[in-house]
Protein backbone atom coordinates (compact mmCIF):
# COMPACT_ATOMS: atom_id res chain seq x y z
CA UNK A 1 0.00 0.00 0.00
CA UNK A 2 1.32 2.98 -1.42
CA UNK A 3 -0.41 5.75 0.74
CA UNK A 4 -3.09 5.20 4.05
CA UNK A 5 -5.41 7.82 5.19
CA UNK A 6 -6.98 6.80 8.30
CA UNK A 7 -9.64 8.84 10.02
CA UNK A 8 -8.81 12.16 9.27
CA UNK A 9 -10.61 15.24 11.04
CA UNK A 10 -9.66 18.90 10.08
CA UNK A 11 -11.31 21.62 12.01
CA UNK A 12 -11.57 25.40 10.72
CA UNK A 13 -12.75 27.60 14.06
CA UNK A 14 -16.49 25.66 14.35
CA UNK A 15 -16.69 24.28 11.12
CA UNK A 16 -15.22 20.90 10.88
CA UNK A 17 -14.33 20.38 7.25
CA UNK A 18 -13.16 16.86 7.55
CA UNK A 19 -14.80 14.66 9.59
CA UNK A 20 -13.00 11.13 9.74
CA UNK A 21 -11.94 10.60 6.32
CA UNK A 22 -10.35 6.73 5.91
CA UNK A 23 -9.47 5.76 2.58
CA UNK A 24 -5.78 3.92 0.64
CA UNK A 25 -3.98 4.11 -2.75
CA UNK A 26 -1.79 1.37 -4.03
CA UNK A 27 1.04 1.72 -6.04
CA UNK A 28 -0.36 3.04 -9.99
CA UNK A 29 -3.65 3.27 -8.88
CA UNK A 30 -5.16 6.54 -9.76
CA UNK A 31 -8.19 7.91 -7.46
CA UNK A 32 -10.58 10.56 -8.19
CA UNK A 33 -12.38 12.39 -5.77
CA UNK A 34 -15.88 14.14 -6.81
CA UNK A 35 -18.25 16.35 -4.99
CA UNK A 36 -19.76 19.37 -4.21
CA UNK A 37 -17.76 22.59 -3.63
CA UNK A 38 -16.62 23.25 0.14
CA UNK A 39 -16.72 19.32 1.00
CA UNK A 40 -13.06 19.29 2.20
CA UNK A 41 -11.48 17.73 -0.83
CA UNK A 42 -8.75 20.72 -1.29
CA UNK A 43 -8.06 20.72 2.82
CA UNK A 44 -7.79 16.92 2.16
CA UNK A 45 -5.44 16.83 -0.51
CA UNK A 46 -3.29 19.59 1.76
CA UNK A 47 -3.71 17.47 4.90
CA UNK A 48 -2.07 14.88 3.15
CA UNK A 49 1.36 16.81 2.54
CA UNK A 50 0.90 18.89 5.48
CA UNK A 51 0.41 22.15 3.98
CA UNK A 52 -2.66 21.93 6.16
CA UNK A 53 -2.17 20.22 9.50
CA UNK A 54 -4.89 17.68 10.48
CA UNK A 55 -6.68 17.90 13.87
CA UNK A 56 -6.93 14.18 13.94
CA UNK A 57 -5.89 11.09 12.21
CA UNK A 58 -3.20 9.59 10.73
CA UNK A 59 -1.83 9.42 7.05
CA UNK A 60 1.21 6.76 6.28
CA UNK A 61 2.87 7.04 2.92
CA UNK A 62 4.27 3.53 2.61
CA UNK A 63 5.32 2.90 5.87
CA UNK A 64 6.56 6.34 6.77
CA UNK A 65 4.15 8.03 9.12
CA UNK A 66 3.62 11.50 7.50
CA UNK A 67 1.86 12.60 10.06
CA UNK A 68 4.42 12.04 13.18
CA UNK A 69 5.59 14.95 14.87
CA UNK A 70 8.91 13.26 13.89
CA UNK A 71 8.39 12.75 10.82
CA UNK A 72 11.30 15.04 8.16
CA UNK A 73 8.07 17.08 6.21
CA UNK A 74 10.59 18.41 4.11
CA UNK A 75 11.87 14.81 2.86
CA UNK A 76 8.03 13.56 2.34
CA UNK A 77 6.97 16.49 0.56
CA UNK A 78 9.82 15.96 -1.94
CA UNK A 79 8.09 12.75 -2.47
CA UNK A 80 4.95 13.53 -2.92
CA UNK A 81 3.76 15.89 -5.85
CA UNK A 82 1.10 18.75 -5.86
CA UNK A 83 -0.68 20.24 -8.25
CA UNK A 84 -2.55 23.45 -7.75
CA UNK A 85 -5.66 25.15 -9.58
CA UNK A 86 -4.06 28.17 -9.93
CA UNK A 87 -0.81 26.51 -10.72
CA UNK A 88 1.92 28.49 -8.44
CA UNK A 89 4.22 28.66 -10.89
CA UNK A 90 7.26 30.45 -9.40
CA UNK A 91 6.73 33.96 -11.07
CA UNK A 92 10.46 34.99 -11.63
CA UNK A 93 11.55 32.06 -12.91
CA UNK A 94 11.37 30.31 -16.12
CA UNK A 95 9.78 27.23 -17.34
CA UNK A 96 13.24 25.54 -16.95
CA UNK A 97 13.82 27.34 -13.62
CA UNK A 98 10.84 26.08 -12.44
CA UNK A 99 11.12 22.75 -13.03
CA UNK A 100 15.03 22.66 -11.96
CA UNK A 101 14.57 24.45 -8.75
CA UNK A 102 13.37 21.38 -6.69
CA UNK A 103 16.34 19.12 -8.13
CA UNK A 104 19.12 21.88 -7.01
CA UNK A 105 17.96 23.02 -4.06
CA UNK A 106 16.19 20.02 -2.77
CA UNK A 107 17.55 17.06 -3.98
CA UNK A 108 21.21 18.55 -4.39
CA UNK A 109 21.68 17.69 -8.57
CA UNK A 110 24.04 19.58 -9.71
CA UNK A 111 23.00 22.07 -12.32
CA UNK A 112 24.05 19.85 -15.83
CA UNK A 113 22.19 17.05 -14.69
CA UNK A 114 19.68 19.36 -13.15
CA UNK A 115 18.98 21.03 -16.13
CA UNK A 116 18.81 17.77 -18.15
CA UNK A 117 16.51 16.10 -16.05
CA UNK A 118 14.17 19.51 -16.67
CA UNK A 119 14.58 19.51 -20.49
CA UNK A 120 13.53 16.13 -19.90
CA UNK A 121 10.36 16.44 -18.16
CA UNK A 122 9.51 19.83 -20.01
CA UNK A 123 9.53 17.78 -23.27
CA UNK A 124 7.33 14.92 -21.35
CA UNK A 125 4.76 17.87 -21.28
CA UNK A 126 5.24 18.93 -24.85
CA UNK A 127 7.02 22.24 -23.84
CA UNK A 128 10.75 21.67 -24.81
CA UNK A 129 10.36 25.52 -26.85
CA UNK A 130 9.14 26.95 -23.96
CA UNK A 131 12.04 26.47 -21.19
CA UNK A 132 13.24 29.88 -21.28
CA UNK A 133 9.53 31.64 -20.91
CA UNK A 134 8.20 33.12 -17.93
CA UNK A 135 5.12 31.96 -16.51
CA UNK A 136 3.33 35.49 -17.45
CA UNK A 137 4.33 34.18 -21.24
CA UNK A 138 2.78 31.12 -21.08
CA UNK A 139 -0.91 30.06 -21.55
CA UNK A 140 -2.27 29.03 -18.53
CA UNK A 141 -2.36 25.05 -19.89
CA UNK A 142 0.83 25.72 -20.87
CA UNK A 143 1.73 27.01 -16.70
CA UNK A 144 -0.71 23.56 -15.80
CA UNK A 145 1.44 21.53 -17.89
CA UNK A 146 5.08 23.36 -16.69
CA UNK A 147 4.14 22.47 -12.91
CA UNK A 148 3.30 19.14 -13.60
CA UNK A 149 6.90 19.10 -14.88
CA UNK A 150 8.32 20.22 -11.96
CA UNK A 151 6.10 17.57 -9.64
CA UNK A 152 7.46 15.06 -12.26
CA UNK A 153 10.99 16.06 -11.78
CA UNK A 154 11.21 15.10 -8.23
CA UNK A 155 9.92 11.36 -9.32
CA UNK A 156 7.79 11.62 -6.49
CA UNK A 157 5.64 8.68 -5.56
CA UNK A 158 2.65 9.98 -5.50
CA UNK A 159 1.03 13.06 -7.25
CA UNK A 160 -1.60 15.12 -5.57
CA UNK A 161 -3.84 17.46 -8.18
CA UNK A 162 -6.35 19.99 -6.67
CA UNK A 163 -8.66 20.72 -9.38
CA UNK A 164 -6.28 20.86 -12.19
CA UNK A 165 -7.95 22.39 -14.75
CA UNK A 166 -10.78 24.45 -12.78
CA UNK A 167 -9.14 28.06 -13.33
CA UNK A 168 -8.34 27.32 -17.28
CA UNK A 169 -10.79 28.36 -20.05
CA UNK A 170 -12.58 25.49 -22.01
CA UNK A 171 -10.27 25.14 -24.95
CA UNK A 172 -6.77 24.66 -22.49
CA UNK A 173 -8.10 21.88 -20.55
CA UNK A 174 -7.74 19.08 -23.27
CA UNK A 175 -3.80 19.80 -23.05
CA UNK A 176 -3.78 19.30 -19.39
CA UNK A 177 -5.91 16.18 -19.25
CA UNK A 178 -4.40 14.66 -22.21
CA UNK A 179 -1.10 15.24 -20.07
CA UNK A 180 -2.63 13.45 -17.06
CA UNK A 181 -4.32 10.14 -18.72
CA UNK A 182 -0.51 9.51 -19.97
CA UNK A 183 0.50 10.12 -16.81
CA UNK A 184 -1.62 7.39 -15.32
CA UNK A 185 -1.28 5.08 -18.25
CA UNK A 186 2.13 5.48 -17.42
CA UNK A 187 1.84 4.16 -14.05
CA UNK A 188 2.23 7.13 -11.66
CA UNK A 189 0.07 6.66 -8.84
CA UNK A 190 -2.37 9.71 -8.82
CA UNK A 191 -5.13 11.21 -5.87
CA UNK A 192 -7.17 14.07 -8.25
CA UNK A 193 -9.55 16.03 -6.86
CA UNK A 194 -11.81 16.71 -10.16
CA UNK A 195 -15.02 18.17 -11.82
CA UNK A 196 -14.04 16.13 -15.16
CA UNK A 197 -16.19 13.40 -14.80
CA UNK A 198 -15.00 12.05 -18.47
CA UNK A 199 -11.39 12.22 -17.25
CA UNK A 200 -13.13 10.13 -13.57
CA UNK A 201 -14.41 8.00 -15.82
CA UNK A 202 -12.28 7.06 -18.52
CA UNK A 203 -8.78 7.35 -16.12
CA UNK A 204 -9.83 6.30 -12.36
CA UNK A 205 -9.16 3.05 -11.09
CA UNK A 206 -11.49 4.35 -8.37
CA UNK A 207 -14.04 7.01 -7.54
CA UNK A 208 -14.50 8.87 -4.42
CA UNK A 209 -17.72 10.65 -3.55
CA UNK A 210 -17.16 13.17 -0.66
CA UNK A 211 -19.82 15.54 0.91
CA UNK A 212 -19.45 17.90 3.99
CA UNK A 213 -16.49 16.11 5.54
CA UNK A 214 -17.30 12.58 4.92
CA UNK A 215 -16.73 10.19 2.04
CA UNK A 216 -20.36 9.01 1.40
CA UNK A 217 -19.73 6.44 -1.55
CA UNK A 218 -16.12 4.93 -3.09
CA UNK A 219 -15.88 2.62 -6.16
CA UNK A 220 -15.09 1.77 -9.56
CA UNK A 221 -16.20 4.60 -11.91
CA UNK A 222 -18.94 2.22 -13.66
CA UNK A 223 -20.72 1.15 -10.30
CA UNK A 224 -20.58 4.59 -9.26
CA UNK A 225 -21.67 6.08 -12.71
CA UNK A 226 -24.28 3.39 -13.23
CA UNK A 227 -25.13 1.96 -10.15
CA UNK A 228 -24.91 4.36 -7.02
CA UNK A 229 -25.62 3.24 -4.01
CA UNK A 230 -26.13 6.44 -1.98
CA UNK A 231 -28.70 8.96 -3.00
CA UNK A 232 -26.92 11.73 -2.66
CA UNK A 233 -24.20 10.31 -5.11
CA UNK A 234 -26.71 9.46 -8.06
CA UNK A 235 -28.02 13.49 -7.28
CA UNK A 236 -24.44 15.10 -7.30
CA UNK A 237 -23.72 12.91 -10.73
CA UNK A 238 -26.95 13.97 -11.80
CA UNK A 239 -26.19 17.06 -11.49
CA UNK A 240 -22.79 17.31 -12.31
CA UNK A 241 -23.52 15.86 -15.55
CA UNK A 242 -25.91 18.15 -16.93
CA UNK A 243 -23.52 20.96 -15.59
CA UNK A 244 -20.39 19.89 -17.46
CA UNK A 245 -21.68 17.07 -20.25
CA UNK A 246 -21.80 13.42 -19.49
CA UNK A 247 -17.89 12.52 -21.16
CA UNK A 248 -16.30 15.66 -20.53
CA UNK B 1 24.42 89.58 -9.43
CA UNK B 2 28.48 89.84 -9.78
CA UNK B 3 29.73 87.25 -10.89
CA UNK B 4 33.07 87.24 -8.64
CA UNK B 5 32.19 85.20 -5.61
CA UNK B 6 30.65 82.25 -7.83
CA UNK B 7 34.35 82.58 -9.37
CA UNK B 8 35.49 82.00 -6.38
CA UNK B 9 33.83 79.56 -4.62
CA UNK B 10 34.22 77.28 -7.94
CA UNK B 11 37.82 77.26 -7.42
CA UNK B 12 37.31 75.90 -4.39
CA UNK B 13 35.32 72.93 -6.48
CA UNK B 14 38.15 70.31 -5.56
CA UNK B 15 37.35 70.74 -1.85
CA UNK B 16 33.63 70.81 -2.38
CA UNK B 17 33.86 67.25 -4.37
CA UNK B 18 36.08 65.94 -1.59
CA UNK B 19 33.09 66.66 1.12
CA UNK B 20 30.54 65.12 -1.70
CA UNK B 21 32.80 62.25 -1.67
CA UNK B 22 32.82 61.68 1.97
CA UNK B 23 28.79 62.26 1.71
CA UNK B 24 28.69 59.52 -0.90
CA UNK B 25 31.34 57.14 1.02
CA UNK B 26 28.51 57.78 3.80
CA UNK B 27 26.17 56.92 1.70
CA UNK B 28 26.84 54.14 0.85
CA UNK B 29 28.03 52.32 4.18
CA UNK B 30 24.31 53.68 5.31
CA UNK B 31 22.42 52.43 2.35
CA UNK B 32 24.62 49.01 2.89
CA UNK B 33 23.70 48.27 6.34
CA UNK B 34 20.14 49.07 5.88
CA UNK B 35 19.52 46.75 3.41
CA UNK B 36 21.66 44.16 4.95
CA UNK B 37 19.31 44.27 8.71
CA UNK B 38 16.26 45.86 6.73
CA UNK B 39 15.86 42.83 4.73
CA UNK B 40 16.68 40.53 8.00
CA UNK B 41 14.09 42.31 10.19
CA UNK B 42 11.68 42.45 7.07
CA UNK B 43 11.80 38.70 7.33
CA UNK B 44 11.95 38.29 11.18
CA UNK B 45 8.70 40.59 11.28
CA UNK B 46 6.63 38.20 8.56
CA UNK B 47 8.02 35.12 9.00
CA UNK B 48 9.44 35.00 12.54
CA UNK B 49 8.11 33.59 15.61
CA UNK B 50 6.25 36.15 18.00
CA UNK B 51 9.35 37.05 19.71
CA UNK B 52 11.05 37.41 16.85
CA UNK B 53 8.53 39.62 15.38
CA UNK B 54 8.32 41.85 18.53
CA UNK B 55 11.83 42.85 19.36
CA UNK B 56 12.01 43.54 15.04
CA UNK B 57 9.32 45.80 15.40
CA UNK B 58 10.44 47.32 18.16
CA UNK B 59 13.48 47.54 17.05
CA UNK B 60 11.58 49.66 13.92
CA UNK B 61 9.67 51.57 16.59
CA UNK B 62 12.64 53.20 18.11
CA UNK B 63 14.72 54.32 14.75
CA UNK B 64 11.63 55.75 13.59
CA UNK B 65 10.68 57.90 16.57
CA UNK B 66 14.28 59.56 17.42
CA UNK B 67 15.06 62.71 15.09
CA UNK B 68 18.23 61.73 13.16
CA UNK B 69 20.16 64.31 14.45
CA UNK B 70 19.93 62.88 18.07
CA UNK B 71 20.36 59.91 16.87
CA UNK B 72 23.87 60.58 15.45
CA UNK B 73 24.56 62.90 18.56
CA UNK B 74 23.97 59.85 20.46
CA UNK B 75 26.12 57.12 18.27
CA UNK B 76 28.95 60.04 18.57
CA UNK B 77 28.69 61.09 22.50
CA UNK B 78 26.97 57.64 23.41
CA UNK B 79 30.42 55.14 22.97
CA UNK B 80 32.11 57.92 24.15
CA UNK B 81 31.16 57.50 27.41
CA UNK B 82 31.83 53.75 27.56
CA UNK B 83 35.62 54.46 25.98
CA UNK B 84 34.69 53.50 22.64
CA UNK B 85 36.37 56.21 20.53
CA UNK B 86 34.63 55.95 16.53
CA UNK B 87 35.60 58.49 14.13
CA UNK B 88 33.35 61.11 12.98
CA UNK B 89 32.37 58.76 10.14
CA UNK B 90 31.57 55.70 11.60
CA UNK B 91 29.66 57.11 14.14
CA UNK B 92 27.55 58.72 11.14
CA UNK B 93 27.24 55.44 9.17
CA UNK B 94 26.03 53.91 12.43
CA UNK B 95 23.17 55.95 13.55
CA UNK B 96 22.02 56.80 10.20
CA UNK B 97 22.41 52.65 8.91
CA UNK B 98 20.68 51.88 12.01
CA UNK B 99 17.89 53.99 11.06
CA UNK B 100 17.55 53.13 7.35
CA UNK B 101 17.35 49.84 8.12
CA UNK B 102 14.23 50.45 9.87
CA UNK B 103 12.61 52.32 7.40
CA UNK B 104 14.14 49.74 4.71
CA UNK B 105 12.63 46.95 6.79
CA UNK B 106 9.26 48.46 6.23
CA UNK B 107 9.84 48.16 2.05
CA UNK B 108 10.80 44.84 1.85
CA UNK B 109 8.24 43.35 4.45
CA UNK B 110 5.31 45.08 2.38
CA UNK B 111 6.54 43.59 -0.71
CA UNK B 112 7.33 40.25 1.10
CA UNK B 113 3.62 40.79 2.03
CA UNK B 114 2.33 41.27 -1.66
CA UNK B 115 3.81 38.01 -2.93
CA UNK B 116 0.99 35.68 -3.60
CA UNK B 117 0.95 33.28 -1.21
CA UNK B 118 0.73 30.53 -3.28
CA UNK B 119 4.39 31.18 -3.91
CA UNK B 120 5.01 29.85 -0.24
CA UNK B 121 2.49 26.77 -0.55
CA UNK B 122 4.31 25.48 -3.90
CA UNK B 123 7.53 25.94 -2.57
CA UNK B 124 6.88 24.46 0.81
CA UNK B 125 4.66 21.76 -1.19
CA UNK B 126 8.78 20.93 -3.60
CA UNK B 127 9.82 20.26 0.00
CA UNK B 128 11.28 23.51 -0.13
CA UNK B 129 12.45 24.46 3.84
CA UNK B 130 11.06 27.42 4.96
CA UNK B 131 14.34 29.50 5.07
CA UNK B 132 15.14 27.80 1.67
CA UNK B 133 11.03 29.30 0.43
CA UNK B 134 12.35 32.86 1.31
CA UNK B 135 15.60 32.88 -0.09
CA UNK B 136 15.20 31.28 -3.38
CA UNK B 137 11.23 32.18 -4.20
CA UNK B 138 9.69 34.93 -1.75
CA UNK B 139 12.93 37.15 -1.59
CA UNK B 140 13.90 37.31 -5.17
CA UNK B 141 10.06 38.60 -5.95
CA UNK B 142 9.70 40.80 -3.28
CA UNK B 143 13.15 42.85 -3.61
CA UNK B 144 12.30 43.27 -7.67
CA UNK B 145 9.00 44.98 -5.78
CA UNK B 146 11.04 46.85 -3.42
CA UNK B 147 12.81 48.69 -6.19
CA UNK B 148 10.80 51.25 -6.54
CA UNK B 149 10.14 52.52 -2.63
CA UNK B 150 13.83 51.66 -2.32
CA UNK B 151 14.71 54.35 -5.05
CA UNK B 152 12.60 56.78 -2.45
CA UNK B 153 14.45 55.96 0.38
CA UNK B 154 17.79 56.44 -1.59
CA UNK B 155 16.67 60.13 -2.53
CA UNK B 156 15.94 60.81 1.25
CA UNK B 157 18.85 59.36 2.72
CA UNK B 158 20.94 61.21 0.15
CA UNK B 159 20.22 64.00 1.46
CA UNK B 160 20.54 63.00 4.87
CA UNK B 161 24.34 62.40 4.94
CA UNK B 162 24.84 66.39 5.18
CA UNK B 163 23.45 66.01 8.55
CA UNK B 164 26.85 64.04 9.37
CA UNK B 165 28.02 67.80 10.15
CA UNK B 166 26.82 67.11 13.57
CA UNK B 167 29.40 64.94 14.85
CA UNK B 168 31.98 66.66 12.76
CA UNK B 169 32.17 65.08 9.36
CA UNK B 170 33.47 67.13 6.85
CA UNK B 171 30.89 66.75 4.29
CA UNK B 172 30.07 68.88 1.41
CA UNK B 173 27.56 71.38 2.98
CA UNK B 174 30.15 71.68 6.13
CA UNK B 175 32.35 72.91 3.68
CA UNK B 176 30.01 75.38 1.64
CA UNK B 177 29.52 76.65 5.38
CA UNK B 178 32.80 76.91 6.32
CA UNK B 179 33.51 78.85 3.25
CA UNK B 180 30.64 81.04 4.20
CA UNK B 181 31.42 82.14 7.49
CA UNK B 182 34.64 83.23 6.63
CA UNK B 183 33.15 85.27 3.63
CA UNK B 184 29.66 86.42 3.36
CA UNK B 185 28.86 87.20 0.13
CA UNK B 186 30.00 83.44 -0.90
CA UNK B 187 27.11 82.20 1.24
CA UNK B 188 24.45 82.28 -1.49
CA UNK B 189 26.85 81.19 -4.63
CA UNK B 190 28.35 78.11 -2.06
CA UNK B 191 24.88 77.05 -1.26
CA UNK B 192 23.60 76.74 -4.69
CA UNK B 193 26.33 74.87 -5.67
CA UNK B 194 25.70 71.91 -2.88
CA UNK B 195 22.13 71.75 -4.20
CA UNK B 196 23.42 71.84 -8.17
CA UNK B 197 25.80 68.92 -6.68
CA UNK B 198 22.76 67.22 -5.31
CA UNK B 199 20.54 67.43 -7.96
CA UNK B 200 23.57 66.00 -10.11
CA UNK B 201 24.20 63.17 -7.74
CA UNK B 202 20.10 62.32 -7.11
CA UNK B 203 19.48 62.09 -11.08
CA UNK B 204 22.27 59.77 -11.85
CA UNK B 205 21.25 57.37 -8.48
CA UNK B 206 17.75 57.39 -9.69
CA UNK B 207 18.91 56.85 -13.06
CA UNK B 208 21.15 53.95 -12.36
CA UNK B 209 18.02 52.43 -10.12
CA UNK B 210 15.77 52.95 -13.22
CA UNK B 211 18.35 50.88 -15.46
CA UNK B 212 18.50 48.07 -12.49
CA UNK B 213 14.49 47.61 -12.67
CA UNK B 214 14.81 47.58 -16.46
CA UNK B 215 17.77 44.74 -16.32
CA UNK B 216 15.56 42.72 -13.42
CA UNK B 217 12.39 43.43 -14.91
CA UNK B 218 10.61 39.98 -15.18
CA UNK B 219 7.43 39.70 -17.42
CA UNK B 220 4.19 39.69 -15.26
CA UNK B 221 6.40 40.98 -11.83
CA UNK B 222 6.41 44.16 -11.86
CA UNK B 223 5.06 46.75 -8.09
CA UNK B 224 1.65 47.51 -9.28
CA UNK B 225 1.50 51.25 -9.43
Amino acid sequence: MLLRVEDLHKRYGREEVLRGISFSLEKGETKVIIGPSGTGKSTLLRCINRLTEPDRGRIFLEDVEITSPKADINKIRAQIGFVFQDFNLFTHLTALDNVRLGLMRVKGLPKKQATERALRELARVGLADKAKAYPAELSGGQQQRVSIARALAMDPKLILFDEPTSALDPELIGEVLSVMVDLAKSGMTMLVVTHEMGFARSVADEIIFMEKGVIVEQGPPEQLFKHPKHPRTAEFLRRITELYGGEG
Amino acid sequence: MALEPWLKVWTNLPSFLQGLSLNLALLGGLLALGLVLGILLAILEVYGSRPLRYAASAYVWLFRSIPEVLLLLLFWFGPARFGVRLSPFAAAVLALGLRSAAYQAQIFRGALRAVPAGQMLAARALGLSKFQAVRFVLLPQALRLSLAGWGNEFAVVLKDTTLAYAVGVAEVLQRARALSVVELPLTLPAYFTVALLFLGVTYGGLFALGALEKRLRIPGLEARR
